[in-house]
């Protein structure tokens, strides 16, 4: 008897876009196993031409409405080394609070809205608003002041506002900083330590596949903006040479590009991160990770969940560390100066999903002429692709629906966020 | 029988329905008195059975289209979630080149690879029953509509442009700071947020019910801008709705 398995999951769902894992296999030979992104593309590095560059800051975070801060942030990056401008340390400490504030929202929605339901064998967190509601109740909770956080130093999240080129426009004052701070160090510390127990309960699929990650690397900062390409094959690479480690190709089955480097493929994001950065974290983010079993270099994909969490800690205690610093020396009403000039200027920071880049030319007029926007979870197309290749043989014996279901949670660990990319996920069985 | 509430998201940015994800605390007394049945960016839980259908995004492949009509054949109501849906919104700025030329520039050699329409408001393809404007949408508009719809009360947007909300936060005119604002022909209904926050008004909300449009035009040209200036202003967020010409 033949027995076959084949199935098309479309528009794989708890994931930012819309994203396809076809499978195709006949008495457990693979005869096909695909990860598609049909995703309507956007033509942003198309449609941005001709504006002048503080509407291309305020358009471009409009590529992503989850990672719009970290968007907006590679926007003004990216014209800032154009204009050759300097940021003053208050303007870089608050981008950088409010940096760890999208990192540690996007965190939160991703690990409790998107892969938790998975472990509760549920489709959403919709049903576990009636049998765990202190669980959901926490992750709304979480979710909120991290909002608060991020709309309080730009204006608001989803899209920023008061974040430009050279600084802001608008200052936190103090009192708002003392708030924050003590939000966080008592209710938001609280609701963290548990979420932390939780994810000690949580068991992980077994499955590693060794590969090349890439990250922002600093020699003394687990850092989330700027910096140089890390990755665990080379020295690393001045952020202006990062076309030479994207190597973007299109395949037909994709409107998002692929990318590779040294291997067949590499991974970027929270994992990528914590095995090239892991001696920066924060003493107590190094300790939730020994907690939680995460150990670099770990070569689980399912263990991104995790490494969010552990970079979560991070982030609040690196806020926690920048309020300390602001308090201490005030709030000037600083005014960003610009002097607009001909020039390219690449832009990178670490989206809560991996590095992104913004590459920007523009004309004397500041008017932009070409861009070029290098989405993380483009680069990770390419390595959730080979992970399929490499899983599937592995539980090719096991029932359709099991396969089916490690596929789509493999895809959602990615936390991609394909309306970046170009651009869901379906999984569909023939 | 609790009405039956569907999301689809279309071309965009999926902030609309985070703007929903963000309804936090509320979102808990939302699903006691609806039945969320499709909601992708947060559940996997599907249905085609629905009253209620949100549309966010812009329709810009042939795929979007015929899956738009679908949804308008199977829904009681159909809202238009967001500037991109309600305006084409920013997808639309690249309605300024042809397909062809987008294609190349974004995807080189590969350009073929994939089929593309300019981008459209979802007004321009079915009927359009209730529009909740803005980039992103005013979470707060969205809980008022479904309230007035579970209630059965007439559901109207601010008539007042931004400058009203403006006055009222007490802002410093954006044209005294020497930025130069579409407050005065926007619809209002965000408290003018951006403003607020130190800026201007882009115009994500779209036009004002009669706007005066050649005094706004006036109003830009007396501080040195060009009609050029002016259009692509307007441009960023509505393109597609012709308000103003050269």
């Amino acid at each position: 008897m033949s027995t076959s398995v084949n199935f098309e999951v479309h528009h794989v769902c708890r994931v930012e876009g819309h994203g396809n894992i076809v499978v195709n296999a006949t008495n457990g030979k693979i005869e096909k196993v695909r990860w598609e992104v049909p995703e309507s593309p956007r033509m942003f590095e198309s449609m941005l031409r001709g504006l002048s560059y503080s509407d291309v800051n305020f358009i471009a975070p409009r590529i992503c409405g989850i990672c719009a801060v970290a968007h907006a942030t590679a926007s003004i990056e990216a014209v800032e080394a154009a204009f050759n401008i300097k940021l003053t340390e208050q303007a870089s400490l608050v981008r950088e609070l409010l940096f760890d504030a999208e990192t540690v929202t996007s965190h939160i929605l991703h690990t409790y809205f998107l892969v938790a339901p998975d472990f509760f064998g549920v489709g959403s967190v919709i049903p576990l608003a009636s049998t765990h509601t202190d669980v959901v109740l926490r992750a709304l909770r979480m979710k909120k002041i991290a909002n608060n956080w991020a709309d309080m130093l730009c204006g608001r999240k989803t899209h920023p506002i008061s974040m430009v080129a050279g600084g802001f426009v608008k200052w936190p004052d103090v009192e708002q900083l003392k708030q924050l701070k003590a939000t966080l160090e008592g209710p938001y510390m609280k609701d963290l330590e548990d979420t932390v127990e939780l994810f000690k309960t949580l068991k992980f699929p077994d499955f590693t596949r060794e590969t090349e990650y890439i990250a922002l690397y600093r020699p003394n900062k687990y850092s989330f903006i700027g910096g140089a390409i890390g990755s665990n094959d080379c020295k690393p690479i001045p952020i202006n040479d990062y076309q030479k480690v994207a190597n973007e190709f299109c395949v037909p089955w994709s409107t998002a590009k692929f990318t590779k480097h040294l291997r067949d493929s590499y991974q970027v994001g929270a994992l990528a991160r914590f095995n090239i950065n892991h001696d920066k974290l924060h003493p107590k983010a190094k300790k939730v990770a020994q907690t939680l079993g995460l150990k670099a270099p770990c070569y689980n994909p399912y263990f991104i969940s995790v490494a969010q969490i552990v970079e979560t800690v991070h982030a609040v205690e690196n806020s926690l560390m920048i309020l300390d610093k602001l308090l201490t020396t005030g709030i000037k009403p600083e005014k960003p100066e610009i002097r607009v000039k001909a020039g390219r200027g690449v832009g990178a920071v670490e989206a809560p999903r991996g590095i992104l880049f913004h590459d920007y030319t523009f004309d004397d007029n500041g008017k932009l002429i070409a861009a070029n926007i290098i989405i993380p979870t483009n680069e990770n197309h390419n390595s959730i692709q080979h992970d399929f290749e490499k899983m599937l043989p592995e539980i090719i014996h096991k029932p359709q629906d099991e396969i089916r279901q490690a596929m789509e949670m493999l895809v959602r660990a990615y936390d991609p966020c394909i309306s970046c990319s170009t651009h869901l996920l379906e999984v569909e069985f023939k | 029988m609790k009405p039956r509430v569907a999301f689809f998201d279309f071309t965009g940015c999926e902030g609309c329905q985070l703007e929903v994800l963000n309804f936090d605390l509320e979102i808990v007394d939302l699903i006691n008195v609806v039945d969320i049945v499709n909601f992708r960016e947060a559940s996997s839980d599907r249905s085609d059975d629905y009253d209620i259908a949100f549309i966010e995004g812009s329709m810009s492949t042939p795929g979007d289209v015929e899956r738009l009509q679908k949804i308008r054949e199977r829904a009681k109501i159909l809202i238009a979630l967001g500037a991109c849906s309600c305006t084409g919104g920013v997808n639309a700025l690249k309605n300024r080149f042809s397909e062809d030329e987008n294609r190349s520039i974004v995807y080189g050699e590969a350009a073929n690879y994939y089929k593309t329409i300019p981008a459209k408001a979802t007004h321009q393809i079915v009927k359009v029953d209730f529009s909740l404007p803005g980039c992103p949408p005013n979470r707060l508009e969205v809980i008022k509509l479904i309230k007035c719809l579970l209630t059965g009360k007439k559901f109207e947007l601010c008539p007042n442009p931004v400058c009203v909300e403006c006055k009222l936060a007490e802002n410093i005119c954006a044209f005294e700071r020497g930025e130069f604002c579409l407050g005065p022909v926007t619809r209002g209904g965000c408290n003018a947020v951006c403003v607020s926050a130190g800026r201007k008004c882009w115009g994500c909300r779209g036009p004002v019910d009669e706007a005066n449009i050649n005094s706004q035009k006036d109003l830009l040209a007396k501080y040195g801008l060009t009609v050029n200036d002016v259009l692509m202003q307007f441009n960023l967020f509505n393109k597609n709705l012709e308000v103003i010409k050269p």
